[in-house]
Formats: structure tokens, sequence, C-alpha cells
């Protein structure tokens, strides 16, 4: 198997995960879709590995699982504790950037 | 085709169906359950790909327990939010796709020949994939491994300060909540008295039976949102039916065909159309 | 501003000591007496006209005082500067005191005059609550005319001539309640604004080029200036006087400004302050002397209004607008005089102290006369009053034949030796102050029958009665002036200003001469015509309609206000549209344009900057989709 292919399925799948970081609203599928982003990563990562007979990749991709979770674990509690004090999930509503 | 690319044909297809239910689905739940979707073949991928421990790891770290976090999470706060895909943000969809497809253009343009031609393989390698990895991992890895741990440690600590922060006003007393609530029903007409009931009917009395008023219509506070949106209304006027042909059977007087009840639409709001649907 | 000790500058003849260190009192007494009367509040309101009529009994005395000086001591002149006003690398001035034979003359019709008119006004304003108020004015005035004619340097004299057209205004408005008032002083300090402009002018220009604008400076280096400049210099100064003396084309304040009340229309508007013009163009002598355009320019305007103040003069039925155009006309004959030359200028000076004197007479004689009728000031509602105010008619009628030049009373003399002189000049000159002379008569006899003789035309409730001794005693006395100051002066009036002025002394006619007695014809003629018109025939009480043109344009004081307003006023008015059109549309326009377009960036940057993350994120993306396009350009070139 060419692991040009999976880099390309990769890429595809970062794509898509951006696009949908940019178009969803909710806040929990957005976050999602950064997960999306980072098991694209990975994939990458793990075709380097294959592409390149060398288990750098592989380190790497368990690397990026370990902080994935790290991330997901104080992302959701920010996610909730924007629920809490604005009774929505939704990233428009908080338009706090601006002053 | 080799079975490697079997499993890559199949499982890349799915992934990208999952991504894309991820971008399409409108509730949560079911971005959810498509990105597991992804995951899962993306664990078959990588296990093609002779990467049997992040195989693993995805199916067990990723599915099992960061995507299980995320559910807890949408039952917290999203399971009865549905997202429109009404776009508010002037020009935000197009743009996005169009920079989306630049992306993959730059992305592709930068992977198509950066492959040697022929892969490597890992069977050299790899000799028993775990061992290899946990003597790179323990090894050359070693610090950095040290450092993920102690994030690791970091994190949750974070995540319980995040969510066990402090009042930042004062505990309404009951008091105050009983002159929010006339103070409402004045500026408002909100009804100041507790909601409704759900409705009690002889052959149904769960919460998704939705209340009665005395013209027959049906009171729209009286069944949650969470309902609603699981689909999970009952309808009354065929329960209602129901028992008037049980009690017709129970007496044997008249065949309950004959007194089907006129068509009133008994129904007027569009909340209650919206609750019967 | 540093105090100079008294200091001889280096003119010929300066005298100091005695009285003339006591100078300063002349300024100081009525300076004080108006600050007193003005700052203290309602504390004087009962006695203050005393405190008035001290200062200007003390400033008189001290002139009086140098007077004699210069009569036992002889010419010479004192110049004293007391401050440094202002200090710049290229020129100075200091604030100080010239007094010469000219100007001590000035300084005693001022104050004499102004004595007996504050005393007049005692009995005159009695009634008026804001009595104090005028009399502080009086005294401002006072003043403000003695710094005029005192000064030593034209920058100073700017300064009185300012004042006395600030109080001018303020005595013009007295009565502000009546809108009348009100406008006829703004008029006038309006109008005089444009004469002020040429005085500025002058000053700007003498500072620019001579470096100095003190007399003597001027005088000694008057020599140096280039002829085009001596010539604007000329023909500011004469904007000056041309401005603040009623002349054409500025006349038109003048007839306005009779609102006031009557005893300042005496002072200020027939004795004192308009014959400014005068003193100023006799003053600048040394000017004029080298500048023919600017003294052929002088002598076309006061024969143009010598004919504009009589022809007004007889078409008014308006006591007081008739003697104020008898005004500009004889303020016109001085300026004639002035602007003749070294012949002319003891005779200008003659004859404005003779008409200072006969015709603030006058002017008090018709606020007897309106005292009497009610402050009526119609002539027609007048007649027959001769019998019932005698000291007022015989008093007026002493100031008529002083000013129609009836040997030997006080206008015979002053005004012969003008029409004289002016044959001498140039005989078409000559020849129209010769019939001003009798226009003057004409319109004066007419003055005299419609008020005095005839059928007694007064409005129903009218009692005329003489005025208290207050107001006739000054009457008497300005009466009995004009009928000797012209014998008293005749023959010494030359030989007094000769030092001053540096003219020579001409023999004096004491009898008629050819020209003389030409001119007591023609005044015989106008006497009669006037007597034939207004006595012999009955003056009707309603003003005739008539469709004479020179009779209409002689009663709306031949259109100036008409030419005003469409010369100045209206393209004045126009301009101002114009550039509040261009103010509004382009530079607004520019302005606002500006702030628009800043508004609107800034609306589209507010856009960018909407707060909303996925927004910001998509400009991430975009970003980092730019830059990766950019590098891999970069690699390819």
């Amino acid at each position: 198997m060419n692991p040009e292919m999976v880099a390309l399925l990769a890429a595809v799948l970062f794509v898509l995960g951006a696009v949908g970081v940019l178009i969803r609203r909710n806040a929990l599928v957005i976050f999602m879709c950064v997960e999306l982003m980072l098991n694209s990563a990975n994939l990458l990562l793990v075709s380097f590995a294959y592409a390149h007979g060398s288990l750098d990749g592989q380190v790497a991709a368990f690397f990026v699982m370990v902080v994935a979770a790290a991330e997901v674990v104080v992302g959701l509690s920010i996610i909730v504790s924007v629920y809490r004090s604005r009774r929505t999930t939704s990233v428009d509503a908080p338009d706090l950037l601006k002053l | 085709m080799s079975g490697q690319l079997l499993v890559f044909v199949i499982c890349g297809a799915f992934a990208v169906l999952g991504a894309l239910g991820l971008l399409f689905f409108h509730k949560a739940v079911h971005a959810a359950l498509s990105l597991a979707l992804v995951m899962i073949n993306l664990a078959a991928i990588y296990a093609a790909l002779d990467a049997a421990l992040l195989a693993m790891a995805q199916v067990i770290v990723y599915t099992g327990a960061i995507l299980m976090l995320f559910l807890f999470v949408i039952m917290l706060v999203g399971i009865d939010r549905r997202e429109s895909h009404r776009e508010l943000i002037p020009g935000q969809g197009v743009v996005a796709i169009l920079a989306g497809i630049g992306t993959l253009g730059l992305l592709v343009f930068a992977i198509l020949g950066s492959f040697p031609a022929q892969a490597v393989g890992l069977e050299a390698a790899n000799g028993g994939n775990v061992e290899s990895l946990a003597a790179l991992i323990f090894g050359s890895y070693v610090f950095a491994f040290e450092f993920i741990s102690a994030l690791m440690i970091i994190a949750p600590i974070g995540a319980m300060v995040l969510a066990q922060q402090a009042r930042l006003t004062a505990k309404k007393t009951q008091r105050e909540r009983a002159a929010a609530r006339i103070e409402a029903y004045a500026q408002k007409g909100v009804h100041p008295g507790t909601l409704p009931n759900s409705g009690v009917t002889a052959l149904q009395d769960s919460i998704a039976v939705p209340g009665l008023l005395p013209a027959g219509r049906i009171s729209t506070s009286s069944v949650s949102q969470a309902m609603v949106d699981r689909d999970a209304v009952v309808n009354v006027h065929a329960v209602s039916l129901l028992t008037a042909q049980r009690f017709a059977e129970l007496s044997g007087e008249v065949p309950p065909a004959i007194i089907k009840p006129e068509p009133v639409d008994l129904v007027d709001t569009k909340d209650e159309r919206e609750l019967l649907k | 501003m540093i105090l100079l000790e008294p200091e001889l500058t280096g003119q010929t003849l300066y005298i100091s000591g005695g009285v003339f260190d006591f100078a300063w009192l002349m300024l100081a007494a009525p300076a004080v007496g108006a600050a007193v009367l003005l700052l203290t509040g309602s504390f004087f309101d009962k006695r203050g006209h005393w405190i008035s009529i001290l200062a200007v009994l003390a400033s008189f005395a001290t002139a009086l005082a140098i007077f004699v000086q210069f009569l036992i001591g002889g010419g010479g002149s004192y110049s004293v500067d007391y401050l440094n006003w202002i200090t710049t690398p290229a020129w100075s001035v200091n604030i100080g005191l010239y007094i010469d034979q000219l100007s001590i003359l000035f300084a005693l019709l001022i104050t004499g005059v102004g004595s007996v008119i504050h005393i007049y006004s005692v009995g005159y304003m009695a009634h008026d609550v804001r009595r104090r108020r005028f009399f502080a004015f009086l005294n401002l005035f006072v003043f403000a005319m003695l710094l005029l004619v005192l000064a030593n340097d034209y920058l100073v004299l700017f300064v009185g001539w300012e004042g006395v057209g600030l109080s001018s205004y303020l005595l013009i408005g007295f009565w502000q309640h009546k809108p009348a008032a009100a406008a006829a002083a703004k008029k006038a300090f309006v109008m005089n604004r444009i004469g002020d402009l040429g005085l500025t002018m002058t000053v700007f220009t003498l500072l620019a080029f001579l470096g100095s604008s003190s007399f003597a400076d001027v005088d000694a280096k008057i020599g140096t200036l280039s002829p085009q400049w001596i010539t604007a210099v000329g023909l500011f100064l004469l904007l000056a006087a041309c401005g603040k003396s009623a002349q054409f084309p500025l006349q038109a304040w003048l007839l306005d400004a009779m609102e006031g009340p009557t005893p300042v229309s005496a002072l200020i508007h027939a004795a004192t302050m308009v014959t400014a013009g005068v003193y100023l163009v006799v003053r600048s002598h040394t000017i004029f002397a080298v500048s023919e355009i600017a003294t052929t320019a002088v002598v076309i305007v006061a024969t143009v209004t010598i004919f504009i103040g009589a022809w007004i003069g007889c078409a008014k039925d308006d006591i007081k607008k008739v003697l104020a155009g008898s005004t500009m006309s004889q303020i016109g004959y001085m300026l004639l005089a002035a602007g003749i030359g070294p012949a002319g200028y003891a005779f200008a000076i003659f004859h404005l102290i003779t008409h200072g004197f006969f015709k603030a007479n006058m002017f008090l004689g018709a606020g007897s006369v309106m005292h009497a009728t009610g402050d009526d000031v119609d002539m027609r509602h007048f007649g027959g009053l001769a019998r019932f105010l005698p000291v007022t008619f015989a008093t007026f009628a002493m100031g008529y034949l002083a000013i129609i030049g009836i040997p030997p009373l006080a206008g015979y003399f002053s005004k012969d030796h003008i029409i004289e002189a002016a044959f001498e000049h140039n005989l078409v000159v000559g020849s129209a102050a010769l019939l001003g002379a009798g226009i003057t008569a004409f319109y004066m006899t007419r003055l005299m029958m419609m008020t005095f003789f005839g059928a007694r035309r007064w409005e129903p409730g009218v009692h005329p009665h003489e005025s208290p001794k207050s107001m006739t005693i000054q009457l008497i006395i300005l009466a009995l002036f004009s009928v000797a100051i012209g014998v008293v002066m005749n023959g010494w009036i030359q030989g007094w200003l000769a030092p001053a002025l540096g003219t020579e002394v001409h023999e004096i006619q004491w009898l008629p001469t050819p020209i003389g007695l030409i001119t007591l014809l023609v005044v015989i003629v106008g006497v009669a015509a006037g007597v034939y018109l207004f006595r012999v025939r009955p003056v009707p009480v309603a003003q005739p309609q008539t469709k004479n043109p020179l009779v209409i344009a002689g009663r709306n004081d031949l259109f100036g206000d008409l030419a005003n307003e469409t010369l100045v006023v209206k393209p004045t008015m126009f301009a101002a549209q114009v550039a509040n059109a261009n103010d509004t549309v382009f530079i607004d326009g520019a302005i606002d344009g500006v702030a628009v377009g800043a508004l609107k960036l800034s609306e589209i940057g507010r856009k960018l900057q909407s707060g909303r993350v996925r927004s910001y994120a998509l400009a991430t993306f975009v970003g980092a989709v730019f830059i990766g396009v950019i590098t891999i350009i970069g690699q390819l070139g």
C-alpha cells in the first residue's frame, strides 16, 4: 500500500475538521472537529512511520494522543463552566472578545 | 489487491463519511457518534499500518474514554439543543469552504512526491510492536514521556478547578425567587405557579405524556423540552382514542370503529403541532 | 512697563517745570471721576454728578493754568514720556504728553465747553435714574478726548481716538431702551470703525517705515518716506478724519447720533469729538505738506461735505438733525481750511473754536426748547416760542447770527477767512464755500423762523416754559462766547498757533474785504429766502408731500443709508453668505468628509472586530493558507 494515499486521506480529514471548526457553532461539536484534526495528524504520523520504517512517528502519535486526552479534559471543563454562566454552548453567543 | 489496501479503502471511506457526518449532523450526539465511527476506522487503518499499540490505544483511549467524556458533557449541557445550520455570520461558510479547498490543495501539493516510492514497512523495526515502542518511549523519549505524565496530572487538577468554581453571586433566597416570579408575571405574564404536571391516562402515565387543558388542548409546558428533542412525546389523542376503544370493548356496547371521534383539530398552536409531530 | 523720568527729548524749544509738571492732572481728574462713578455702584447715585463736575473743572483749571503759562512764557512746546508701553527690537512706544499751543487750545475748548455742558446736564438729566452713569460716561469722554489731543504719539492718540468712540457709543445709546438709540449707537460705532482702520493703517505704516509713531520722530523723519507712502498715510489720515468727523462718505452716522441726550449732541457731536478729524489733519500738517494728492483729496471731501450737510439741514424737520447737518457742513469748512494748506490751518482751528461755542450754544438751546415742549423735536410742532422762552430765544439768536456770519459775531470772522483762503486757493472751491455760506444762512433762518416765530403749532397739552437757571446760565455763557470769541481771537489766533504749526502770520482784515462783502450779500439773500418761505408763508403742521427729488433726497439723508445698504451692507452680507456657503459646503464638507470617511472605514474595521470567535478563527485559517501559498510560491520562484 502506498503511504501517500494514507497521507491524502489524512489531508482530507484535516480539511474537513478545519471547515467543521469554522462552520459549526456548538462548542462541543467544534471541539470534536479539533479532535478530528488531531486524529488526521496522528494518521499522518503513523503513515510516515510506515513509509520510513521507523517507530518514531508512532511514538509521536502516542504522545499526541495523550496530550489530546489532557486537552479534552480541560476543554470540556471550560465548556461546562461557560455553559453554567451563560446557559449556552454556542460560540457565537459569547462575543466578549469585543469590548 | 492486498488485504492492507482493502482495509484502507473501506475504512478510509467510512472515516471520510464519519467526518462529513461531523459537519452535517444537527445534534451533538450524532456528531459524537460519527466521530466515534471515524476513530474506530482510523484504528483499523493504524492496525493495517503495523501500529498495533496505537490501534488499541485509539479504540480504548480515544473512542472509549475521550468520546465517553464528550457524551457525558453532551448529556450535561447539550442533549436538548439543536444546532441550526443557518449561517448568521455573512460569508463565513463560503469563505471557510474556499479556505478549506485551498488548504487541501496546499496539502496535496505538499504530500505528492514527498514519500519514498516504496514504503520501507515496519517488519524490521517492529519486532514486536509494543516492546519496540516501549524501548523508544522509556529510552530516547523518556523525558518527553515524563513531561506528558506531569501534564496528565495537572490537566485533571485544572479541570477540577474549572468545574468547582465558586459562586459568582449570592444564592437567591426563597423570598427573592418568589419576588422574581411575581415580577416576571407582572412584566411578561409568565405564570407564577408551578408548571403543570404531565398527563395521567388510563394506559400511560410517563413524563412523556402531555397534560390536557380543559378544552382538550395540549398544555405545552407540561412536557420537558428534552422529551420533544428526543421525539418521545406521546400522542395523547391517539392514547385517548385507544382508551375509548378499550372502554367500548370492555363494556361491549359500541364497536370502537363506529365511535371514531370527530376529526376535531384540538391542536391550535404551532408549539403543539411541534409536540405532536 | 518701565517708569521713565520726565525727560526732555531733543526737539526745539522744549520747556518744562512749573505748571507743566501738573499736566497729567488734566487727564487724571476725569479718569478718576469716571472710575469712581462707575465702580462705586449706587453709592454716588444722588451726588455723583458733583464729583464729575469737580473733575472736569479741575481739568479745566489745569488747562487754563498751562494756557496762561504759554501766554506769559511764550512759545515752545512741552513733551514728556511717562511710561514705556511697548518695546520691540524694531521700535518702541512711550506713553506721554505733548503740549503746544494747538493742543492746549483744544484742551481748553474741551474742558471749557465740557464744564459748561456738565453743569447744564445736572438740570437736563435730573429725572433720569441713570444720571450717575451718564456723568461717568461724560467724564470718560473728557478723559479720552484730552488723551487724543494731548498725546505725543499716534498710537497713544489712537487710544484716545478709540476712547472717544467708545464714550460716543455709550452716550448715543444711553437711552438704550429705545431701539432707535441702540441702533444709532451701533451704527455710529461700526462706521467709526471704518475710519479707525485709517488710523491704524497710519500707525502701522509709520511704525514700519519710520520706526516710531511719535509726533516728534514723524515730523523729523517724514522726508525719508517715499512719496507713495506719504500719500497713502495722508489718505489713511483722511479716512480716519472722515469717520470721526462725519465727512463724506462716512457721514451717515451723525444724524442718527442725535438719538442721544442733547448735552451729548452738544459736547460730542458738535463741539469736540467730531472735530477730532480736523485736529488730526492739522496735527499731521507735516505729512500733508508733502503730499499734493492727499491735500487735494481733503479739499474735495470737505467741499462735498459742506453741500451734503447744508442740503440735509434744509430738508429736515427735526431740530437736532438740522443742527447735525449744519455741524457736518461746518466741519466741512474746517477741513477745507485744513486742506488748503498752511494758509488755512489757523483758520480751521479758529472756526473750530468758534463753532464749538456757537454750535454747543444752539444745541443746548435746542435742548431747552425740547425741555419746554415735552421732548418734541419736530420744528413743525414749534412756532412762536420766542415769547415763552425769552432767554433761550436770545441766546439761540446769538448762535444763529454767529453761524450765518453776521459781523462782528464769531462766525463772521472765522468763516470769512476760510472763504477768502478758499478763493485764493481755487476759484471753484471758493465759490462752493461762498454758496455754502448762503445755504447755511437759509436753513438756519428756516430753523429760527419755524421754532421761534410764526403761528403756534404746538401739540395739544404742551405748555412751553423757560428752563431752570442751571440750564439758562450755561446758555448765556456760551452765547457770550459766541458773540465775543471771534473778535477776541481774530487778531491773535494766527500768531498763537504759528510756533506749533510753523506757519507765517498774515495780516488780518478787520473790515470786510470785497469777498467778505459778497459773502455778506449771499448770506442776506439766504436769510431773505428763509424768511419769505417760512415766516411770510405759513408753515404747514404736517410735512408737505413733495415730488421735488432734491427735497426727498435731503429728507432721506441724501440716501446715505440706502447707499450704505446697497454698497456696503448688501455686498458684505452677500460675501458673508458666500463665505458661509463655502464654509458649509467645502470646508465642512471636507472636514465632515474626512470624518465620515474615517467613520465608514472604522465601520468596516468594526465589522472585522466582530468579537465572534469563529470570524477570528476563519481569519487565522485564511491567513495560514495565504502564508502557505506565499511560501510555496517563494519556493517555486
